[in-house]
């Protein structure tokens, strides 16, 4: 029985790659085609991973502790919908996008303002860049001080990761416009406020789209270690540390299934909207968003 | 004439540099951190005197609330005292210095970080030369990072530690995960560098794929490498600090952040962030070192 298991997934899993071996060399003329080729391949990649996992871990029989079975962990999702969704509201809903919107926001406007100053920008530019390299996570237990074990202290060490990445970058696409066309919005007599608009901030949006992507994970992050330090009894983090002590594995995989969709799919919706608003860029415009 | 003109202010804002205006900013930021540390050791302080019943002066209290043991917000002087005391003052090798507790977290970065490194590099390697690894992988990869890895870094450890694996392992794997990403990425990019002119060149030398990769590949991607080993590390410290938080006692700045956050010892948890920070920044910098000299004796750098 268990090495059925076994042969049926590594015999998937080669049966799946050849397949896509076979794929990745077809030639298709329409674009349609191809495209749809792309999507296969890395889909069947992913679900041959599903079966080897769930093969492998029914066939040599792993204890669940280690790693449970991606259909125990579907049945965990399935049957603790509403403390999931609960969880999720709470990380998520609260502390994310209330930490996200404000750090990235409260990031462009300062990056804006100290834009205007050379001075500023040359003193502040190095400090930024050092203070988005440590590891800012380990504030969380000063916000939990400070703002009590509700969502406001994991809402206020996300404002903290995600403040100095959209510093940085904005910073840095606001330097993007070239001289050229600088001085063509000079001989048009725009103002400070017409050339920002018209020209920089338009020239920025790259930057500023890099620094939302990468703090839609940083975010997601800060919030759910945050939660470690103390919280009230509900949130993913806590939901984590909880079933960790009781070795509940299964709900744990469970919560990290939620945090990966929800991540990915925020960092998709973001990707999405880059694609509109850059759509001049030649990242884009090649078909291939960077 | 012209040129004679501009040297002396090229000059003068080459030589103001960074640093006059970072000193200044760093300055500033002091200030604002001691307007903060009065400002919300505030109420702590009242007490204090009210319970004293005595007459106080604003001197008194400004002083006072810099000098709490278990303030708010400690004073930054507060946080260099405490680093002192528990780097210089300590025995190397007590568990009360910071050194220790340093490296218990560092040697876990760099295990971590040379494994994803390593790994890393090999992805890249079968990533350029296999088109269907190319499709099927490179999306998970990307899809991989937008998940919270390190929201489960306590969980790896604890499960770990259930089969019997403890010490050094479980935070490196940690570490190795999270900083094996941005060396895929950049390498990728490192190996397809070279133009299509220098490729067809090694072909009418009829190189073959190990050549062309020994001979060409690899060289054009070491400045990659060094870029994305800047990043691998940070990523790597971080990794390796989360993963220390639930084995509290078996040392390491995680486990300080966590003991300092269960017994009130703010002026702990600064001590050991302050720590990370400049073990952070120690480690990007020995990494650029060894880049410019590498970059030098290649030749890619002058």
């Amino acid at each position: 029985m268990s090495g059925g298991w076994i042969a049926f997934a590594v015999l998937f899993w080669l049966t799946a790659w050849a397949f896509n071996e076979w794929l990745v060399r077809r030639k298709p003329d329409s674009a349609a085609a191809q495209r749809a080729i792309g999507m296969v391949v890395p889909l069947l990649f992913g679900v041959a991973l599903l079966v080897l996992w769930e093969g492998l871990t029914r066939g040599f029989a792993v204890p669940e502790v280690l790693l449970p079975a991606p259909s125990v962990i579907w049945a965990q999702i399935a049957s603790s919908v509403p403390t999931l969704w609960e969880d999720f509201q709470q990380t998520f809903m609260k502390s994310v996008l209330i930490g996200y919107a404000i750090g990235c926001s409260v990031g462009l406007v300062t990056a804006i303002a100290i834009d205007r100053s050379p001075f500023l920008k040359r003193g502040l530019l190095p400090i930024g860049s050092f203070v988005s390299a440590l590891p800012l996570v380990g504030i969380a237990p000063i916000m939990v001080m400070w703002f009590g074990f509700d969502w406001h202290s994991k809402a206020a060490v996300v404002v903290v990761m995600t403040f100095f990445p959209m510093l940085v970058n904005t910073v840095a696409g606001l330097g993007a416009a070239s001289a050229m066309e600088r001085d063509l919005m000079h001989t048009y007599a725009a103002n400070y406020w017409q050339s920002l608009f018209k020209l920089r901030l338009p020239a920025a949006w790259p930057f500023i789209f890099n620094a939302l992507k990468i703090n839609s994970t940083l975010a997601l992050i800060g919030a759910i270690v945050a939660e470690f330090f103390g919280t009230p009894i509900v949130g993913m983090g806590f939901r984590i540390s909880a079933a960790i002590g009781r070795l509940n594995v299964d709900m744990v995989w469970a919560e990290i299934a939620v945090a990966a969709v929800a991540g990915s799919a925020f960092y998709g919706l973001i990707a999405l909207i880059e694609k509109r608003v850059t759509f001049w860029h030649p990242s884009v415009r090649g078909g291939r968003a960077g | 004439m012209a040129t004679t003109a501009l040297t002396p202010v090229a000059r003068r804002s080459a030589g103001q540099g960074r640093i006059v205006p970072v000193a200044t900013m760093v300055l500033v930021i002091m200030v604002i951190w001691y307007g903060f540390t009065v400002y919300l050791n505030a109420r702590w302080q009242f007490q204090v005197f009210d319970r004293a019943g005595e007459d106080w002066t604003l001197w008194q209290f400004v002083a006072g609330t810099f000098s709490q043991d278990r303030p708010v917000l400690p004073a930054p002087h507060q946080v260099i005292v405490e680093l002192w005391n528990s780097t210089v003052m300590q025995d190397v090798t007590s568990r009360r210095s910071l050194f220790y507790h340093a490296w218990i977290t560092l040697s876990a970065t760099l295990l971590g970080f040379v494994m994803g490194t390593v790994l890393g590099i090999a992805l890249a390697v079968l990533i350029i030369h296999n088109r269907a690894v190319d499709r099927s992988l490179m999306p998970w990869l990307i899809a991989s990072q937008t998940i919270p890895i390190l929201a489960i870094a306590p969980m790896v450890v604890v499960v770990l530690a259930s089969i019997g694996l403890t010490g050094l392992v479980p935070k490196s794997l940690i570490s190795t995960y999270l900083s094996f990403f941005p060396v895929v990425v950049g390498m990728v990019k490192g190996f397809r560098s070279p133009d299509a002119l220098q490729m067809d060149l090694m072909r009418t030398y009829n190189a073959s794929r190990g050549e062309v990769f020994a001979k060409l590949r690899w060289p054009s991607a070491i400045p990659y490498l060094f870029t994305s080993m800047k990043v691998g590390v940070a990523a790597s410290l971080v990794g390796a600090i989360v993963g220390e938080l639930p084995t509290g006692a078996a040392g390491g700045l995680g486990s300080r952040l966590l003991a300092g956050s269960y017994y009130g010892q703010t002026t702990q948890i600064w001590a050991a962030l302050f720590m990370a920070a400049a073990l952070s920044a120690t480690l990007i910098f020995a990494i650029g070192a060894v880049e410019k000299r590498v970059l030098k004796r290649t030749g890619v750098q002058p």
